[in-house]
């Protein structure tokens, strides 16, 4: 209907009226239409816009929490579990879990004990595209199933198409316990994101520095 | 309109109580009989009705299955196994769903090349292309999101994938993994919301854009059979068109529309034999991350994306991943703007026979690799197999030290050895022909071109021993490798310092 008026209104400077009195009381009656329509218009614009803050701020709230937040320190048990020397799969359920998670809430990581209070805790997330790496001792690789991406035993990468070594978590032993920061799935940008913690790369000759200074237990 | 009998007339006159309220009988005949160019009328248009009635089918399947499926994490699994082994017929309508998918995404590629070849994506068809791209798109998104629903470790992994693949993109990486999986890690929200995709949005967008699609197509009429040497120009097709239409022009239903019909129901027959005699598409294992006993694979239709990301130089892969779709999707959203006038048909348009054969091969090729996945090192150990006899016999202790090392120290994972092991690496069976005794310790001790090193995994008497098995692999008749520097340097070739007295030179 409305549709119609404005056309009929874009149309009159064209057409002479045959009625000018007539005409003239039905533009202004059209004009004051048409301004409460786009008003109308306005009005929804505005609730519409109103309407957008809980919607984006619902759809985008996974996106917008920072990784970290969702980190926490996890036991991987005693460390007499670990012999010196050997590279462990441990598993440990993720610190953020909700009732739906199922076994999706698990978590698996590579611990190598070095010696001593020395360890080495990677993701088994590969670096390339996050597949599950295995560690084969007597090649002392990881290896991953996908693209083939292969890591010697401190993390680093060895072949394939990672750009980079193994995501390593950060670790301490409190007590006789090793303990992880873990929460995120590890990807390049988790590590990115999450600046120096918790997911760092410790390239070979840093591994002593930062085992000389672990980080704060919680 | 005949002269009704006595028992037609109350069912007449319920149809015309509700036209004359709907009033849609008119515009639906007149749109089922509209008029199609006569040639058109051909076995090569019957696809695009093939993949509507597939999406039905599509639709349809899902519904049923929705009615069993649990869209949660912890159980979808269990409701996969359910519908499979304890549902009347589950196990039936999951086939058909999983095979439909696969016989929707092959017939809207078979669409599309169709279209191409017989250039009715050009004017006035513009807008059908262009909104077909986006159908393969929505069909393709179907794929991976019901691949994702099949909630086994293939799903799990290849929901790793695509977040690992979304972390690299710049500066907002990070937050779009957060948007796709919808928390920290894959778990109950991600499935959730592949879940919504998969059910209410990905088909919501589908449904209208199909209707607009068809809806085109009737409005501007199924393409004229192209022939050589007739030009589509702006200025004159409507004209022509309608011109070939009124002339030579058979109505759609009935004269046309019985192939369509015919080929549907064939596809369906396909698709219920595939379901019957092939069964229903998984589930694989359980989406648990700590079962890393696992090569994780995605469907038949993404092999080739899979294949490509072995193949990519590491420094090429990020880069690669953002821009090659947007230049290929890019480039058919373009298509019909650039090229919408000119040649039809295909024996005048070589470039377009090309481009679409050169795309068939390499998808082909990188599916057909995905297959067998040669870049995989094969996963289990080989410590425990038995070494063949044959690398045994006619070899000196040191030589079968060395085949040992080679067995125990998983080179096999990757090289290949009368046949059996993996194929990253090359095979060994003729290393000596192709390598010197030094060129192998380098190669073993310090790694390279796609070989780790073993330095540090290997120790002098292994390596030792390594390499004096792999200097006896060699061929028949083949000569053992000499490096020629020598033979430069010394004038005449150098015996090579292997204990074996055959080794030496001529």
């Amino acid at each position: 209907m409305t549709r119609a008026h404005e056309h009929g209104a874009a149309a009159q400077p064209e057409g002479t009226a045959p009625d000018a009195a007539t005409t003239v009381a039905r533009a202004a009656a059209h004009s004051r239409r048409a301004f409460l329509f786009k008003l109308s218009l306005a009005l929804n614009g505005a609730v519409g816009a109103v309407l957008a803050v809980p919607i984006l701020g619902y759809v985008l709230g996974p996106a917008l929490k920072k990784n970290a937040s969702y980190n926490a320190w996890v036991s991987l048990g005693p460390i007499a579990d670990f012999p010196e020397g050997e590279t462990r799969l441990v598993d440990y359920r993720n610190p953020v879990t909700m009732a739906s998670d199922g076994a999706t809430g698990n978590a698996a990581c590579w611990v190598r004990h070095i010696e001593g209070r020395k360890f080495q805790v990677f993701a088994i997330n590969c670096a390339h595209l996050g597949c599950p790496v295995r560690w084969f001792p007597q090649s002392k690789l990881f290896l991953c199933p996908c693209h083939g991406g292969a890591y010697y035993e401190d993390g680093a990468r060895a072949s394939g198409p990672p750009e980079r070594g193994l995501f390593e978590y950060q670790y301490t032993v409190a007590g006789n316990h090793l303990l992880i920061e873990a929460g995120s799935l590890p990807t390049l940008a988790t590590e990115a994101c999450a600046k120096k913690k918790p997911l760092i790369q410790i390239a070979p000759q840093d591994a002593a520095a930062d085992d000389a200074n672990p980080a704060r237990s919680s | 309109m005949d002269n009704p009998n006595q028992r037609k007339r109350p069912a007449l006159k319920v149809f015309e109580w509700f036209d004359s309220r709907l009033g849609l009988a008119r515009p639906l005949t007149e749109a089922a009989q509209h008029p199609t160019p006569e040639r058109s009328a051909s076995w090569w248009y019957v696809f695009g009705s093939a993949a509507t009635v597939l999406l039905v089918l599509q639709v349809m399947t899902g519904i049923l299955l929705a009615l069993v499926y649990t869209p949660s994490a912890g159980e979808a699994w269990s409701s996969l196994q359910f519908l499979n082994h304890d549902v009347t017929l589950g196990w039936f309508l999951r086939a058909m769903h999983g095979w439909g998918s696969d016989f929707m995404i092959a017939i809207v590629l078979i669409h599309l090349v169709q279209v191409f070849l017989f250039g009715a994506y050009k004017f006035p068809r513009e807008l059908t292309w262009i909104i077909g791209v986006f159908l393969l798109l929505l069909t393709l998104g179907m794929a991976f999101t019901g691949q994702v629903l099949r909630f086994d470790q293939d799903a799990y992994w290849g929901l790793g994938i695509g977040a690992s693949i979304v972390s690299r993109f710049p500066l907002i990486g990070g937050p779009l993994v957060g948007l796709m999986l919808g928390g920290p890690i894959i778990g109950g929200p991600t499935l959730a919301r592949f879940f919504a995709l998969h059910v209410f949005v990905i088909p919501g967008i589908l449904l209208v854009l199909v209707g607009l699609h068809v809806w085109m197509v009737l409005r501007l009429g199924i393409n004229e059979w192209p022939m050589p040497g007739r030009i589509v120009s702006k200025a004159s097709y409507a004209h022509e068109y309608h011109e070939e239409t009124a002339k030579n022009g058979i109505p759609f239903v009935p004269d046309a529309a019985w192939k369509d019909a015919v080929f549907a129901a064939a596809i369906l027959l396909s698709v219920m034999a595939c379901a019957l005699l092939l069964g229903p598409i998984g589930p694989t294992g359980q989406p648990d991350p700590t079962i890393i006993q696992t090569a994780p694979k995605p469907d038949f239709a993404f092999l080739w994306i899979y294949a490509v990301l072995a193949y990519l130089p590491p420094s090429l892969e990020t880069p690669f991943i953002f821009i090659a779709p947007i230049v290929v999707i890019g480039g058919m959203l373009l298509l019909p703007l650039v090229a919408g006038e000119g040649e039809k048909h295909w024996s005048r348009r070589p470039v377009a026979v090309l481009m679409v054969a050169v795309i068939a091969v390499t998808l082909g090729t990188f599916t057909r690799l995905g297959t067998y996945t040669p870049w995989s090192p094969i996963m289990e150990a080989w410590s425990a197999d038995t070494i063949p006899t044959k690398y045994l016999q006619d070899r000196s202790p040191l030589e079968r030290e060395g085949a040992l090392v080679l067995q125990n120290k998983q080179c096999r994972n990757c090289h290949a050895l009368g046949g059996a092991g993996g194929m990253r690496g090359p095979a060994l069976d003729n290393i000596a022909a192709r390598m010197t005794e030094d060129q192998m310790i380098r190669q073993v001790l310090q790694g390279g071109g796609n070989m780790p090193a073993y330095g540090n995994a290997l120790n002098p008497a292994e390596t030792r021993a390594l390499v004096s098995f792999l200097m006896t692999l060699r061929g028949k008749n083949l000569q053992p490798a000499v490096d020629s520097s020598r033979q430069l340097t010394t004038g005449s070739p150098e015996p090579l310092p292997a204990e074996q007295g055959d080794a030496a030179t001529r």
